[in-house]
């Protein structure tokens, strides 16, 4: 098996958890049409929060998982409350903000808590050895629960009233308040869901790579890339594309500097949006 | 015209008060805390021009400066321009690389374009880390001798000082300019409905371009000269993002969209900014701090402290603009 | 008279619903015309590709002997089409004077401010908005900013004026006030091209009308010869009869 190979498929695997990132992203977009700045900072206390409980309770690591999605999904909560609620009819750009202050606000915090120095979940999980290449266990471990978590949404999102009634809401507010939906419940909740999943990537990401409280922003750009490759609401597609992104990850990161990839992720960002403004997956309209 | 508006009287009036103040006294402490008032200004008042009149958040607007301390500094220092020309230089540049820029990024709209702002500061940030003529991720450094063009160093952070304050009035100036002109008022109508502005026979596009190259001059000459005063220059602190954001709540505390805000937010954030630096239990709260002043802002009082005060006296709006 | 619009052909598809589909008209100088046809007909589809919102797939449009197709919005302000909105978009933040000031100044005439002001209150005095140049845009009622889209226009003086629906969501009152308006706007000068749902107004104001139906056009001609036409009625109308009636004068 060639090295790029083998680079490219632990990207692919990396690029789920990108995927899972994006998704908490993209529907919080599709549903109430706010950009979420404060992501990159939730994925960070993602990292951080893992890094707390493994240390407080050192199992299984992906045990783990649950209760930070649980403590994810009600700090989402609270963030909606603080900052989105009262902006969500505004223009974007007020949400824009909004979101972005409180983002500063947890990187202050969080900083004043951790500092900048890197941090590590000492946790991992036996690999898998193909030839001459090892596969990481953890790697294998993250991608595994990103697409479980990935697939429990979808189904949260096609089986369940809850579900249906988000969907309703991000097709058309007024269409679902009209038939006795409560949107503000419906976005409180989306909301909820979508800092959940920004939590359990980065309680994911820290068990893959050292990190910082400032890491959180290099994912962000990720996830925004890879909603922008996906379109909008598109939680599946935003698997995808990230596991498109790994992919591309991957097959790059060989050949040029570790310092370009951010550059390169960013262009694809700007050329995706002028090329595709709803997405490649979505054909163009005339 | 321009000079039958108050604020424009109140701008040089403010300008002399900043030139004369330190003087007086030879007060190197004062002119240091003003000379960082004056450079907020100069780039509230700039990034006013894009938030406040157009409508498109800039999130990576400090991306000027630096790109005018990088070009400026290379001229001055490599190059052993004289300052004032590098300095003129280093704006153009930085304004023809916003318009090609601008021209395509500005196609994205609101919150679209605000991202892909974020991502021009961090991708100039890591093409500087890794361009060879400018120092790479050491930067570059001012030689100790360059300092003799100005009449050695001491006479030269006067000098500085005074072209900054300058650099400050001409930018509320423009700023107030821009707003009684033509070309203003065809950036409102784009900020307040593009489709609408370009159907009336607004050229968005041009125009959009056009003001983001403006934005960008006064800042990068700024750049020069202030990073010429420190005696280095490097990626980190030309490309801090925490500055840019900083220019944004400033800009927000004290007004979007009018002179006087521009002015007045920064002046007293900087007030604020430099208590927490140099208190030792909040240093750390700096960032918390400012985002909850955002926060705070944006919830409640969009229009900053001067929109506050154009609801509680409407007829201000005329005259404090 | 000559022809100041001349539409060749033009077809719009978007993805995969044709929304407009080989229409061809004319519109001569100095004439009211008319628009009409069922919703979903492609009025306003039209009404993008003339002035430039949206390029059409297939065909051409002049407008005074140049070919206009494609050109962007600006653009065709500056050569002398204006047009209104169906949905109205005032610049809310801004006052009425000022939305009309934009008009003179990006319009044929590209006017510097303080003569664009002037217009713009001449303008305003047309349109019986004179009293309220002062008044931010937002605090309109819907007939003012109706008014206002139509003053914003009549600033950049066009020699085309295209009105999408002007009358929808008007009083009697203001409707008879806005039709009263149309017919001075021709009568100074500008031709009128209009698409409305109100029937007895269309069928009293325009010179000629032309019906559109699914993208398609189903006849043009004069209000008497359309309303009589069998597949207007049977599209649109409804009732042979109603022809007679629509053509009483008020």
């Amino acid at each position: 098996m060639s090295g790029i190979l083998a680079s490219m498929i632990d990207g692919l695997l990396v690029g789920s958890v990108y995927g899972l990132a994006a998704m908490g992203l993209s529907l919080i977009w599709g549903v109430m049409d706010v950009i979420n700045l404060t992501h990159g900072s939730m994925i960070a206390l993602g990292m951080f929060g893992m890094y707390v409980l493994f240390t407080a309770f050192p199992t299984n690591a992906y045990f783990l998982l649950l209760p930070l999605i649980g403590a994810g999904f009600i700090l989402g909560l609270v963030v909606y409350w603080m900052s989105v609620h009262w902006v969500v009819g505004r223009a974007q750009l007020m949400s824009l903000l909004s979101t972005f202050a409180v983002n500063m606000m947890v990187i202050g915090i969080g900083t004043a808590i951790w500092s900048t120095s890197p941090y590590n979940v000492n946790f991992s999980v036996p690999g898998v050895t193909m030839g001459a290449y090892t596969f990481t266990g953890n790697h294998i471990a993250a991608a595994v629960s990103a697409i479980v978590i990935a697939l429990a949404l979808e189904l949260f999102l096609y089986h369940t009233r809850m579900g249906k009634a988000i969907r309703a809401v991000a097709d058309n507010r007024e269409a679902a308040e009209l038939m006795g939906i409560s949107s503000t419940m419906v976005l409180t909740v989306a909301f909820g869901i979508g800092i959940a999943l920004a939590i359990s990537s980065g309680a994911l990401v820290s068990t893959l790579f050292p990190f910082t409280i400032l890491s959180g922003a290099v994912y962000q750009m990720k996830s925004f890339v890879v909603t922008v490759l996906a379109g909008l609401g598109k939680p599946l597609g935003a698997l995808l594309a990230g596991i498109l992104l790994g992919l591309l990850e991957g097959a790059v990161t060989p050949f040029i500097a570790v310092s370009w990839v951010p550059l390169i992720e960013f262009g694809l960002f700007v050329v995706v949006l002028l090329a595709f403004p709803k997405g490649i997956f979505v054909r163009a309209s005339a | 015209m321009i000079l039958r508006r108050l604020v424009f009287w109140l701008v040089l009036l403010t300008a002399a008060a900043f030139a004369y103040l330190p003087v007086r006294g030879n007060n190197i402490s004062l002119r240091e805390d003003l000379i960082l008032v004056a450079v907020a200004i100069i780039l509230a008042s700039n990034l006013n021009l894009m938030i406040g009149y157009t409508g498109y958040v800039n999130f990576g607007h400090i991306v000027f400066y630096g790109l005018g301390g990088y070009v400026g500094l290379y001229l001055a220092t490599v190059r052993n321009w004289n300052l004032a020309v590098a300095a003129l230089a280093a704006g153009a540049a930085v304004s023809v690389f916003a318009f090609l820029l601008g021209l395509a990024i500005l196609r994205l709209r609101g919150a679209y374009f605000a991202l892909a702002t974020i991502g021009v500061l961090q991708a100039v940030q890591a093409f500087v880390s890794n361009f060879d003529p400018w120092g790479r991720s050491t930067g570059l450094y001012v030689e100790f001798t360059s300092y003799e063009s100005l009449g050695g160093p001491v006479r030269a952070l006067w000098v500085i000082y005074f072209l900054v304050i300058a650099l400050m009035a001409l930018s509320m100036i423009l700023s107030l300019g821009i707003k009684i002109s033509k070309f203003g008022l065809g950036l409102f109508a784009i900020r307040e409905d593009e489709d609408a502005a370009v159907v009336l026979g607004v050229n968005a596009t041009m125009y959009k371009a056009i003001v983001f190259s403006v934005s960008a001059f006064l800042p990068a000459v700024a750049g020069t000269l202030m990073f010429f005063k420190n005696g280095m220059i490097d990626p980190s602190i030309a490309f801090e993002f925490m500055l840019s954001l900083e220019g944004i709540v400033m800009l927000m505390l004290g007004g979007q969209g009018t002179v006087v805000g521009a002015a007045l937010g920064p002046g007293l954030y900087e007030r604020l900014r430099s208590w927490l630096l140099t208190s030792p239990r909040l240093s750390n709260f700096h960032l918390v701090i400012a985002g909850g002043l955002l926060l705070v802002v944006v919830l409640f009082a969009p229009g900053g402290l001067i929109g506050w005060l154009y609801r509680l006296w409407p007829r201000s709006q005329e005259v404090i603009e | 008279m000559s022809d100041l619009l001349d539409v060749r052909g033009v077809s719009k598809r978007f993805g995969g619903l044709l929304a407009v589909s080989d229409v061809s008209f004319h519109l001569a100088q100095g004439e009211i015309l008319g628009l009409i046809g069922p919703n979903g007909a492609g009025k306003t589809t039209l009404f993008n590709m003339v002035n430039g919102v949206y390029p059409p797939n297939g065909g051409s449009i002049w407008f005074e002997g140049r070919d206009i197709t494609g050109s962007p919005p600006h653009r065709v302000v500056q050569l002398g089409l204006s047009r209104t909105h169906q949905i109205v978009k005032p610049l809310n933040g801004m006052t009425v004077l000022d939305n009309v000031t934009v008009g003179a100044c990006f319009g044929r005439e590209y006017q510097h401010l303080r003569p664009a002001r002037e217009t713009a209150m001449e303008v305003l005095k047309l349109v019986g908005m004179g009293d309220r140049a002062q008044a931010p845009a937002r605090s309109l009622t819907i007939a003012g900013k109706k008014r206002l889209e139509v003053a914003r226009a009549l600033a950049a003086r066009p020699k085309l004026l295209l009105l999408d629906e002007v009358l929808a969501g008007l009083n009697p009152t203001e409707i008879a006030q806005m039709i009263d308006l149309v017919r001075r706007v021709r009568d100074s000068g500008v031709s009128v091209f209009m698409i409305e749902h109100l029937m007895q107004a269309v069928m009293n104001l325009s010179d000629r009308i032309v019906v559109l139906n699914f993208g398609q056009k189903l006849a043009e001609g004069r209000p008497e010869e359309v309303a009589r036409d069998p597949q207007v009625v049977e599209a649109y109308l409804g009732d042979d009869k109603i022809a007679h009636k629509l053509m009483e004068k008020n």
